[in-house]
């Protein structure tokens, strides 16, 4: 199966920083967003069980390659990094606009994304791409199946009585939570090896788009403020021996009718 | 001369930092109150080809430099030195294979050592042969010729570390006892000796103030048969290979010094911003000040030396063994140093097994005594001064 696996370079988390413009500052320090990490886990499972092999795509800064280098590392086949001057400050439209141009241009059965980012927080992107594509959307995957020879893929998403289970034709576009399973961590091995690997850089120009139709010009939305949360006040801290504690924090709570 | 690590050096000890910090550090305090050997971390490294750096491409290892296996040693170090040894030893009893062993020995064991299925070990040290290692007792006679071309190996090692769950051990006995060889140091010859070979045995193990989890082994050797096959090296050379092994495993006992080093400042840095006495954080005393400036000082310093060896080593240089006793040198006196420094700014802390300090100080203790106490590495820098100049 040629799955692709969508990957967004985020600040580290902790170190995250707004701009003057309140953009997200993404000019130092970028890793590869915690939720696309499990995806990509997730696709690498499937290419050792079925076959097949793992390319990555983003669409970032120059600092987002490291990114690309980690998921490499982990053992995806290559990576594609859009980069282009003209695509800062890009909205979710420009940037969905974007992938799907990128997609166009490459083969695959799969596409994976994680559920959302821990800069932006939108979680709109991968629905936005399967509508644009007309590509079968399953959303909030906690497992993922191929069905057959490349027939199909099933996935399973948390119910409140246990758990759906969808399947589509392919190509598909899946959208994976967490609990799919936690990311490995790249074997030196495989960190010495990804630095062979390809990472192509492709431009606005390569994928055909017009650098008028993408950009912070084009995005349909701004943020107005932005400030700090309010710092947490009023906590209660029991510090007595563990069965003196236990009973002080069953009156707290039984005293709110939580217990 | 200034190092500048590479991109994949930077690569390869982050993801060894990350590694010790989430899944080595937790198990640290543990490792060393039990004084049990982490078979766990053997696994862990092993998965993530750690253990594979100082070997071959060709026979499954990573071929890194000195300097990258140094990051990796350093960076373990930082949270766990007995892990940490894991890796510098597994390089250590494999250098007189890597050095002298031929083609059909390398592919015979570096694919296994390679992968961490089994583990190596270095035997030159002796009851009565320690700092005058050239002063060793085991004998290996020969017997036998042509397919049956053996040896027969007597005597004790002591201080072994790994001793007892390597599956290979490079040891060292004296082939010839003739004075005018013994002080040519043409006397010694280095065996590859397995695991359950008859007549090999591990002894007592020691009991240890620091590197606790790490097993420090007797070895007897009674009346032990080795192929001529398992002979690494020329007869006669033992010496030479075991001095050019340790030329390139010192920088490996800097690292796991530096390692210490800079795990104690962590340590003690992050204390000195959470511990409040007369009303606020005893790191904005002068005094503490003082202490954490000159321990972050002269661990970067250490440092840098350690990784200036390691180029030198690396690139063959003809003072090689100045600058591997150098860095030692200067590391271990660092790492002890600065440990000790760190118990201080933790006050009564510091002294306890609830902070990792006290561990980390009598860990630090090692560096100034194995693979050639502080004494001999400034015998070896000051001979080859003299020799070749300042």
């Amino acid at each position: 199966m040629r799955i692709v696996v969508l990957v967004k370079a985020v600040p580290i988390v902790g170190n995250e920083r707004l701009l003057d413009d309140l953009r997200v500052d993404r000019g130092s320090g970028l890793e590869a967003n915690g939720n696309d990490e499990y995806v990509l886990e997730e696709a690498l499972k499937l290419s050792e069980a079925h076959g097949g092999e793992v390319t990555l795509l983003t669409v970032g800064p120059s600092g987002a390659v490291e990114a690309l280098r980690k998921g490499l590392a982990m053992g995806a086949t290559r990576a594609v990094h859009v980069e282009d001057a003209g695509i800062a400050g890009s909205g979710v439209r420009a940037t969905v606009a974007i992938l799907c141009a990128a997609l166009s241009r490459l083969e695959y059965d799969l596409v994976l994304a994680g559920a959302d980012t821990s800069d932006g927080q939108g979680g709109v992107v991968a629905s936005a791409i399967a509508a644009r594509l007309g590509l079968p959307y399953l959303s909030y995957a906690s497992k993922v199946e191929p069905i057959g020879e490349g027939d199909g893929v099933r996935i399973h998403r948390l119910a409140p009585a246990g758990y759906d289970v969808e399947e589509a034709a392919l190509p598909a576009l899946v959208m994976g939570t967490q609990v799919l399973g936690e990311p490995r961590y790249p074997s030196l091995r495989g960190i010495m090896q990804a630095r062979s690997k390809e990472v192509a850089t492709w431009t606005l120009a390569d994928l055909g788009l017009d650098a008028a139709t993408v950009g912070a010009a084009t995005a349909g939305t701004q943020v107005l403020s932005a400030a700090p949360p309010p710092p947490r006040g009023g906590a209660t801290i029991v510090r007595e021996e563990p069965d003196v504690a236990v009973e002080r924090i069953i009156e707290f709570l039984a005293a709110r009718r939580l217990v | 001369m200034s190092i500048r690590l590479t991109d994949e050096q930077r690569a390869l000890r982050d993801a060894v930092r990350e590694l010790a910090d989430e899944r080595i550090a937790p198990r640290a305090a543990e490792i060393d109150a039990t004084a049990e050997f982490p078979w766990d971390v053997v696994k862990l490294l092993a998965e993530h080809d750690v253990l594979a750096l100082p070997f071959p491409l060709a026979h499954g290892g990573l071929g890194a430099d000195l300097l990258t296996t140094c990051l990796a040693v350093e960076q373990i170090a930082r949270v766990c030195a007995t892990s940490s040894l894991i890796l510098a030893v597994q390089a250590l009893g494999s250098l007189p294979l890597l050095l002298a062993g031929n083609d059909e020995q390398h592919a015979r064991w570096f694919p296994d050592l390679a992968a961490g299925r089994m583990l190596a070990a270095f035997a030159l040290t002796e009851p009565e042969a320690g700092s005058d290692a050239a002063a060793l007792r085991t004998r290996a006679v020969r017997e036998g010729s042509g397919d049956a071309d053996a040896w027969r190996i007597d005597g004790n090692k002591r201080f072994i570390t790994h001793g007892s769950v390597a599956g290979l051990v490079t040891v060292f006995a004296q082939t010839d006892t003739d004075p005018a060889a013994v002080k040519a140091h043409r006397h010694l010859t280095c065996f590859a000796v397995e695991q359950g070979t008859p007549g090999f045995s591990a002894g007592k193990l020691e009991h240890k103030m620091g590197i606790r989890g790490s097993p420090t082994a007797e070895l007897l050797f009674d009346g032990v048969r080795v192929p001529d096959s398992q002979r690494v090296g020329a007869v006669g050379e033992g010496w030479a290979i075991a001095m050019g092994t340790l030329d390139r495993s010192r920088p490996g006992v800097a690292a796991q010094a530096v390692g210490l080093a800079q795990g104690a400042t962590e340590v003690a840095t992050r204390y000195a911003g959470e511990r409040r006495q007369f009303g606020r954080p005893i790191g904005e005393f002068e005094l503490i000040q003082g202490l954490l400036a000159d321990m972050a000082a002269r661990t970067e310093a250490a440092r840098q030396l350690l990784y200036a060896a390691c180029e030198e080593v690396e690139s063959g240089s003809p003072r090689a063994a100045r600058w591997s006793a150098m860095c030692k040198l200067v590391a271990g006196d660092t790492a002890m140093a600065v440990t000790t420094d760190a118990v201080q700014v933790l006050g009564g802390y510091g002294y306890i097994a609830d902070y990792p300090v006290e561990r980390m100080m009598r860990d630090a203790k090692i560096t100034q005594l194995y693979e050639g106490t502080q004494q001999i590495q400034r015998l070896v820098v000051a001979r080859d001064l003299l020799a070749h100049g300042a």
